[in-house]
């Protein structure tokens, strides 16, 4: 009965190649322009830690004077308290991180310097965060400990100075000092950058730049902040630090804290920790505030909204858009099945039930839906490619995966499908005795 | 002509009738929103820099010894002074549309307590507001002995001059010239109002935070360098550039180039808005396909609906009346379901604006906005109907003796 139904359909189709073509053409722009925008969302707003995510959390304590009223802890923290936390031990894993500007040659090329961004964290931070490397292996806990002159550089940053070779024991000089490479990592782009999103609340929805790619350099914590002093930036300071770019022990948050708890009851346990610690930082006078937070990765990027404002708005565009097209499909549809209501007349008098008339219409809608699909699919590979050759951070990471394409084509059906039940509806009630008598 | 018939008949066709109407009212309310975004983004746009950008570019140096800044500050302003066409090379932190470098909280008093917002510090050396263009529209611009070194992030004490729409916010009203702002130990004494002086990054700031900058002369030092200000005439300028990068390169052969951050103010004022250029776009590609959706729309109804009605058309056509009547009874038609659909359409347009200041911070629909975009369905309804209204007022009265 389906074939029967399908095989009508395309010759219903053909009959009017016109109204089919705008029927499919107008589907098919719909699709296109609101399967971009979503596509751009999901890869936007995606897990980037898959499956870990709800095991990772960013404490936060409150290290600012009483006069200053905010409503949460800052987003990052003071030296002491990073350290102090971090020191203790208490997660399961736990890593520090603090970016900043570096200085970076290759003494083994004469290549010209390079000024890259650096990240200074912990041994912890590479297992994770579940960064994977092409050659060597991140530091070890007793590194960290011995401020080793060891480095980690990114794939791109091993392209450039070594021509993708194994650099595994070379040398680079970061700003005046010699480190060993232990690690290169492979291609990695968490999306977004999770780790380093901070202060998203005060981007006036502006986000695209948390969804840069990871720093070139990884020094263990404190071997950055010995060999790039005086070049650290902070978060924000309550007072000014004596020593600019010198943020040790200044009244200024510039350090985070990541920690992986395994379970709730681990979370829990570590929630009272800095709760604990606060409290007693109060009773030393070093804190005029107890408040505490820790939420999860996804409740953090959450708070600091990193779905860029102009990727909602775009969605929300596209989705309009798609409305007024499955308006204007419902109301060719309909004309095309009630110009037929002749012949809708004889099938009914000859026996077709109104449900057989019904399927008829519903197919016929549903084939135009594939071709607009189709059509559909065609131009959001055109709109990925017109994103990604738009100079925004996250531009490289605009493909459609499969589970987007399988959507392409159920949305683009589903949406043909709900033009045509209304009039399918209709063309299924037509009285046969009255088309009949017309003829 | 007579209404009564046509809405008699639309009766009949109360589906589609309605169908269209309500693609019409979300085409009006999409258009009227789209329109007021793209003016919104343009306005952003075109923001009043109050700086010669044309004729100005910056060169940004990294990858030294901060206590070698004398020597580099020395060897690279030598340097891009050498270049022919350079009218003044001075140093300035923060660049209009560039690297921003002094962006802090300020309050109205020593103890701390009355919160001004946050705003911009440009600091500048000797000359370099006037390189700027910038213009003073009340008090003084600084004086030689305004420059002095410094060795924290500001300079401790320092003459200023501030933006008139930072005045205005601080003291609304009042003559701003000799009150003073903190930023926690530093202190600063207004001595001049500038017209306007936009912060490096705009976009990121709401429309009526954009001026709000100081100026603060300082001499270079370590925390003072690396960052210049060229003026050149605006027709050579970009052979200027180059040739200033390669003297540059020349003559500081250990310090990073930071060719990210060194453009002419064109060039920066161009990515800055990168983002608000494609959106407006975008908008503008939306509204095309939006408007060529629904006039395909009304184009596939009307034609059906013409097919159906040639017998109809033919009696009226044999009981005497013109081409003419016929062509007006389409067009009517199509006028009143195209009224139908903008009078949902701008209640739909209110509504979708009041969401989108909720959550997106769009401003507020401008309320002219409403009825142009009537006018234009109402004329892309005509125009669209046209061709099937011409088919139907070309069937001959003969059509009515046939059967359908």
């Amino acid at each position: 009965m389906f074939l029967y139904h399908l095989r009508l359909a395309l010759l219903s189709l053909r009959r009017n190649p016109a109204l089919t073509a705008l029927m499919v053409l107008a589907i098919a722009v719909g699709i296109g322009a609101s399967m971009t925008t979503l596509t751009v969302m999901h890869l936007l707003s995606g897990d980037p830690l898959s499956g870990r995510s709800a095991h990772i959390y960013y404490p936060q304590v409150d290290a600012t004077p009483a006069d200053w009223h905010n409503k949460y802890p800052l987003d990052m923290m003071d030296y002491q308290s990073a350290v102090d936390l971090w020191s203790a031990h208490r997660a399961d894993r736990q890593t520090l991180i603090v970016n900043s500007q570096i200085k970076v040659r290759a003494p083994a090329t004469n290549l010209p310097p390079l000024m890259l961004n650096m990240l200074s964290t912990t041994a912890d931070f590479f297992p994770m965060f579940d960064v994977p490397f092409a050659y060597g292996r991140g530091w070890s806990a007793q590194d960290d400990a011995n401020h080793a002159r060891v480095v980690v550089i990114s794939s791109d940053l091993n392209d450039r100075l070594f021509a993708g070779q194994d650099s595994v024991g070379q040398t680079l000089r970061l700003r005046d000092s010699d480190v060993r490479i232990v690690g290169v990592l492979a291609p990695w782009r968490p999306s977004p950058l999770f780790y380093d999103v901070r202060g998203g609340r005060y981007a006036n929805g502006d986000t695209a730049d948390f969804y840069g790619k990871p720093e070139d350099v990884f020094t263990p914590f404190n071997t950055g902040l010995e060999i790039n002093d005086g070049n650290f930036q902070q978060f924000t300071c309550w007072h000014m630090p004596d020593k600019p770019g010198h943020l040790v022990n200044a009244p200024c948050v510039w350090i985070g804290l990541w920690v992986e708890l395994d379970s709730a009851a681990k979370a829990a346990d570590y929630r009272s920790f800095i709760a604990n610690y606060a409290q007693q930082q109060k009773a030393l006078g070093r804190f005029a505030k107890t408040d505490t937070r820790m939420l999860d990765l996804m409740g953090w990027l959450d708070y600091n909204h990193v779905l860029p404002r102009d990727v909602k708005l775009q969605t929300w565009l596209a989705f309009a858009f798609l409305a007024i097209c499955l308006f204007n499909t419902v109301g060719l549809l309909l004309a095309k099945f009630l110009r037929r209501a002749g012949e809708i007349g004889i099938r009914r008098a000859l026996g077709a039930a109104q449900y057989e008339i019904f399927m008829q219409c519903l197919v016929e809608s549903g084939l135009i839906g594939l071709l607009g699909g189709i059509g559909g699919w065609l131009l959001t590979l055109a709109g990925l490619w017109l994103v990604r050759t738009r100079p925004t951070p996250y531009a490289d990471l605009a493909h459609l995966d499969t589970s987007m394409f399988l959507i392409t084509f159920a949305l683009a059906i589903l949406v043909s499908l709900i033009a045509g039940a209304l009039p399918a509806l209709r063309a299924s009630r037509i009285a046969p005795a009255l088309q009949l008598k017309s003829l | 002509m007579q209404i009564q018939p046509i809405l008699a008949a639309l009766r009949r066709h109360r589906l589609a009738t309605v169908l269209i109407a309500l693609e019409i009212a979300l085409a009006c309310a999409v258009l009227c929103n789209a329109c007021s975004m793209i003016a919104d983004r343009l306005a952003a746009m075109h923001i009043n820099s109050g700086v010669d950008e044309n004729a100005l570019a910056t060169v940004h140096l990294t990858g030294y010894d901060l206590t070698k800044s004398a020597d580099v500050d020395a060897r690279a302003l030598a340097a891009l002074r050498s270049v022919p066409g350079v009218q003044s090379a001075s140093l300035l932190y923060s660049i209009p549309f560039g690297l921003r470098q002094g962006t802090a909280g300020i309050t109205t008093d020593a103890a701390g307590q009355h919160f001004g917002g946050v705003i911009e510090f440009y600091i500048g050396s000797p000359g370099s507001l006037r390189a700027l263009g910038v213009q003073v529209i009340a008090g003084r611009a600084p004086q030689a002995d305004d420059f002095h070194p410094f060795s924290g992030l500001l300079p401790e004490e320092a003459p200023i001059q501030i933006t008139q729409s930072l005045a205005e916010h601080l003291w609304p009203g009042a003559n701003p010239l000799g009150k003073q702002i903190w930023l926690d130990k530093y202190r600063f004494r207004i001595v001049g109002v500038l017209k306007n002086l936009v912060r490096p990054d705009p976009p990121g700031w709401p429309a009526n935070q954009r001026q709000w900058s100081v100026f603060v002369p300082a001499q270079p030092g370590p925390q003072f360098t690396g960052s210049y200000l060229l003026r050149a005439d605006p027709r050579v300028l970009p052979r200027v550039m180059r040739d200033a990068l390669a003297a540059v390169a020349k003559a500081l052969p250990d310090v990073v180039i930071d060719r990210d951050n060194s453009h002419t103010l064109t060039e920066l004022r161009n990515s800055v808005f990168r983002n608000d250029r494609a959106m407006a776009g975008l908008l503008v590609g939306v509204i095309a396909a939006l408007l060529l959706v629904t006039a395909l729309g009304i184009i596939g109804l009307a034609s059906f609906w013409v097919a159906q009605r040639r017998r109809q058309i033919g009696i009226r056509r044999a009981l005497g009346a013109t081409r003419g009547d016929i062509l007006r009874y389409f067009q009517t038609e199509n006028f009143l379901i195209v009224t139908f659909g903008i009078v949902l359409g701008v209640v739909l347009a209110i509504g979708i604006n009041l969401a989108l200041m909720k959550w997106f911070e769009v401003s507020r629909l401008p309320y002219w906005y409403l009825p142009v975009g009537a006018i234009v369905l109402w004329l892309l309804g005509q125009l669209a109907v046209l061709a099937p209204a011409l088919r139907a007022a070309a069937v001959p009265p003969v059509e009515a003796t046939r059967s359908a």
